[in-house]
């Protein structure tokens, strides 16, 4: 392969991180980070807490700047182009971001609105994107009598609305319980394979990770590896995901399932 | 609905990369500007305990504390008064912009909460510039607050305080003449108060928005009122003139005119009478721009202080 179509399939890739540090004060919270999200990919990035999943995502999602490296949504450089990169991304952060008191469909329409689309097409969007995690009937109640799991899948079907094509999920299935994250990460697999999106799942549960994903080990703000996951166990020398993280990362760590 | 037609309404762009619609124009400008405001609004009336304590309060200093201050404080003829008002009428555009001043704070107070279960940050990604947004936010904040501000003259209507314009304001062509048409008091004073209410809205909302980004600790909402609302509300003109209060402290004079709540509070009592305080203009225009450009660079992803103090949490 030539080096000008390498740059160009690289450069469309949902998400690609070429480079980047950060740092808060003395604390570098990321080092030279470059990880590539495919399109149609579900990529795990796995990290305990505390390796810079966060801060990875509030550069991605332009929080704050990122002051080394580029960072790319399907070609667009977030900093150089940030709206055409956010037309593009869809996020669903750690922490619930729905308005408890507003219904299921005040909540996505907001949301369509937030992406400039007007009060009819924000609607038809909103029932089609509540009909594809199941919970169309409930459209008019309000989030606050939603579950858990009931209240992540709605973020889900809101970060749909203006048509991603990369998502990012910021441990998705913290407080969930295990019929309710089988659901989530059903859904999001399906929307990955299905509708071409690039997926970046964060989280800290192996778990959650099946052999045909691709797996970004991320630790003290370093990637230790990005690959398949049979190449991670090759690469460690380890029967079993768990047996390679902390070969990698020398932790032994009690909350890895 | 058929599958078919979900998976055509949610589709993702056919080519990787590919235009699913453009955020540019005026169109999509407003569409966002609509959605941000109309869910401002949405939550107040959903919140009925703040809806209500924020009638009350207003209401207990005009029933009670201006029923009681009344016989204690003598108001002599200041402008834009032109005869001797009763104290309630005195304090009434004081208790508007105390309900500007709680308002902003509490929209404030709510970034801060917002901030830390992701909502700003779910408003942050959206592709449309961070001004825009900031400043939409700001609008949706003024709007919640002018159906404070008109439920509360509704009510202090019944309560007999309205504006009396004084005489040679009246009649066609003076300062009640709306584009020809004549609007008859009280109703005038209504209408020339509303852009005084949303300019000093605007400016008590970009300084608790600067506030929320800059101040960490401001869940507490006791704090806040103990070290913003109390000494911004008392050391102003909102509940006495500024005369008196040369009378018994040249220096707290000075303070509460350096406090640009008593330009607000100003601003919104000759408004009221449909006169235009014009130091009070000035003094609100100054400093709604430089809270507002504060907090749109508090804000900014690249200079901004998020970025030098790690961001919210989560």
């Amino acid at each position: 392969m030539d080096a000008s179509v390498k740059q160009m399939s690289q450069s469309l890739d949902a998400l690609n991180v070429r480079g980047v540090s950060h740092r808060f004060g003395k604390l570098r919270a990321l080092d030279d980070v470059s990880l590539s999200v495919p399109t149609g990919s579900f990529t795990v990035l796995l990290g305990l807490n505390g390796a810079g999943k966060s801060t990875l995502f509030s550069l991605v999602t332009r929080l704050y700047d990122n002051t080394s490296g580029t960072i790319s949504i399907l070609g667009r450089d977030v900093r150089r182009q940030p709206t055409a990169a956010l037309q593009r991304l869809g996020v669903v952060f750690q922490a619930r971001t729905l308005d408890a008191d507003l219904s299921l469909l005040q909540n996505l329409t907001y949301h369509a609105a937030l992406h400039g689309l007007g009060a009819s097409e924000s609607k038809r969007r909103s029932i089609a994107a509540l009909e594809l995690v199941g919970l169309s009937e409930r459209a008019g109640e309000k989030v606050r009598h939603l579950s858990g799991g009931q209240a992540r899948r709605v973020e889900i079907a809101r970060c749909m609305l203006h048509r991603p094509g990369l998502l990012l999920l910021d441990e998705p299935t913290v407080g969930l319980d295990i019929g309710s994250r089988e659901s989530v990460i059903s859904i999001v697999r399906e929307l990955a394979a299905t509708h071409g999106i690039g997926v970046l799942w964060a989280t800290h549960l192996i778990d959650e990770i099946e052999n045909t994903d691709r797996i970004v080990v991320l630790d003290k703000g370093k990637v230790l590896y990005a690959g398949t996951v049979p190449g991670l166990r090759e690469h460690a020398g380890a029967d079993s995901v768990s047996d390679a993280f902390r070969a990698l990362t020398g932790t032994t760590q009690p909350e890895l399932a | 609905m058929s599958m078919d037609a979900v998976a055509e309404a949610v589709k993702t762009p056919s080519s990787p990369g590919g235009q699913a619609y453009s955020p540019h124009g005026f169109i999509a400008y407003f569409n966002c500007f609509r959605g941000i405001v109309w869910r401002e609004v949405l939550r107040f009336l959903h919140q009925r305990e703040r809806f209500l304590s924020a009638l009350v309060r207003p209401l207990v200093w005009l029933f009670i504390f201006a029923a009681g201050f009344r016989q204690v404080l003598g108001i002599s003829i200041i402008p834009p008064y032109e005869t001797y008002v009763l104290y309630e009428t005195y304090v009434t555009p004081g208790l508007l912009g105390m309900i500007l001043l709680f308002n902003a704070m509490q929209s404030s107070l709510s970034m801060v909460y917002d901030r830390e279960t992701g909502a700003m940050r779910t408003l942050l990604v959206s592709p449309f510039p961070r001004w825009f947004l900031l400043s939409s936010k700001l609008l949706g904040g003024v709007a919640v607050a002018l159906l404070q501000v008109y439920t509360f003259l509704l009510l202090a209507y019944f309560w007999e305080i309205e504006p009396d314009w004084p005489a040679w304001q009246i009649g066609v062509g003076q300062g009640d003449d709306f584009f020809g048409i004549t609007i008859p008091p009280p109703f005038n004073g209504y209408i020339t108060v509303l852009p005084a209410i949303v300019m000093s809205g605007l400016m008590l909302g970009a300084l608790a928005l600067f506030m929320s980004s800059v101040i960490r600790q401001l869940e507490n909402f006791a704090g806040v009122m103990n070290f913003v609302i109390f000494p911004m509300f008392f050391a102003s003109s909102a509940l006495y003139p500024l005369w008196k209060i040369r009378e018994s402290s040249p220096l707290l004079y000075e303070i509460c005119w350096f406090n640009p709540f008593t330009h607000a509070v100003e601003l919104i009592r000759f408004a009221f009478y449909g006169q235009l305080n014009v130091t009070a203009f000035f003094v609100v225009l100054g400093c709604l721009i430089f809270f507002l450009g504060a907090a749109i660079f508090a804000y900014n992803p690249s200079k901004g202080l998020i970025a030098r103090r790690g961001g919210p949490r989560g």
